[in-house]
């Protein structure tokens, strides 16, 4: 029996379900916590989806497959390197709960392959971005090293 | 003391933190600390290699108790934990929870390691990957922001059948 590829990160937030989903959807703060990079999405079921670092190259694109704000989003995911892209489409979820003054949010990252680079290169990747996430929602200030996006990646 | 080469890590977190590793050493083995974002729960260590264990209730009476495997800090901090507070739960085999801090730029990098010496079935390790995120986010919080975050916890549905099917079972001592 060999279980597929998948990334399963749930961290808590003192912050409100539409914080959340505002933090992770509007460039102004992703740029804050994701490495400089933003989005290009009208967040509705069938649009595309892209993750854009800051030079203008796009890092992964896809389509939203549910849209439910402030509390679930699913989207089709693929990275555009050239050593990830033939994997194909991955699919990540969002479930962003309120737990009385908290939020819980649960992300999903998961490829119907047998192995995975993107699943392995998000699951190093995600901690430190939902982290900073979490920094930026309680104490109004985000990592520095996720201002901007790594030189040379 | 326990083969550690028998353990294989089951569930691992890894979480960053705006403080310094000693912050964050200080958080994991002070009790004023952990009673904060543990469930209440105070830790009662001997800070050495081979010292004795305890997580304890408000009341002192012990919830976890175990054996450190590793005390360097403020780097690395590994003990065999047994729960001794329900009564289906101390008739497992101990697990080892393995803290490792490394700086990570300007913040801290915390990964936690949940080992287990058996083919521990889902519903059993759901406890821990329920607990755990719930847990060391309100350590961060505690860190960063000075207040600790109110998570409502309970045993994951199918948790405590699970465990009493494996004990009575004595499903570590098979193959």
């Amino acid at each position: 029996m060999s279980s597929k590829p998948k990334f399963v990160y749930v961290t808590y937030i003192r912050s409100t379900p539409e914080k959340v989903w505002q933090a992770l959807t509007d460039p102004a703060f992703t740029r804050q916590f994701w490495y400089g990079a933003y989005q290009e999405c009208d967040w509705t079921v069938g649009s595309p989806w892209k993750l854009m670092i800051p030079d203008g190259r796009i890092a992964d694109s896809g389509e939203v497959l549910e849209s439910a704000p402030p509390n679930r989003l699913v989207l089709s995911w693929r990275n555009e390197f050239i050593e990830m892209r033939e994997e194909g489409y991955s699919r990540m979820t969002y479930d962003i709960a309120a737990q009385g003054e908290l939020t819980k949010l649960s992300v999903t990252h998961e490829m119907d392959r047998n192995e995975s680079k993107l699943i392995a290169a998000v699951s190093g990747g995600w901690p430190m971005i939902l982290a900073s996430l979490k920094s930026l929602l309680e104490t109004g200030a985000s990592f520095a090293e996720t201002r901007r996006w790594p030189e040379g990646m | 003391m326990v083969d550690v080469a028998t353990f294989k890590p089951n569930t691992v977190y890894v979480t960053y933190i705006a403080a310094s590793p000693e912050k964050v050493w200080q958080a994991l083995t002070d009790p004023a600390f952990t009673r904060q974002y543990f469930g209440g729960f105070s830790i009662d260590v001997e800070p050495k290699t081979g010292g004795a264990f305890y997580l304890r209730y408000p009341d002192g009476k012990v919830h976890m108790s175990g054996r450190v495997l590793d005390w360097s800090p403020p780097r690395r901090f590994s003990c065999t934990w047994v729960v001794e507070g329900m009564p289906e739960f101390r008739e497992l085999p101990e697990c080892i929870v393995t803290y490792e801090i490394e700086q990570a730029g300007g913040a801290v990098k915390l990964t936690m390691i949940e080992s287990h010496s058996w083919d521990v079935p889902d519903a059993i390790l759901q406890g821990g990957r329920t607990g755990w995120p719930a847990i060391l986010s309100s350590l961060k919080s505690v860190l960063e922001t000075g207040k600790p975050l109110d998570v409502k916890l309970a045993p994951p549905e199918g948790m405590v059948e699970a465990v009493k099917k494996a004990v009575a079972e004595r499903a570590w001592a098979k193959g």
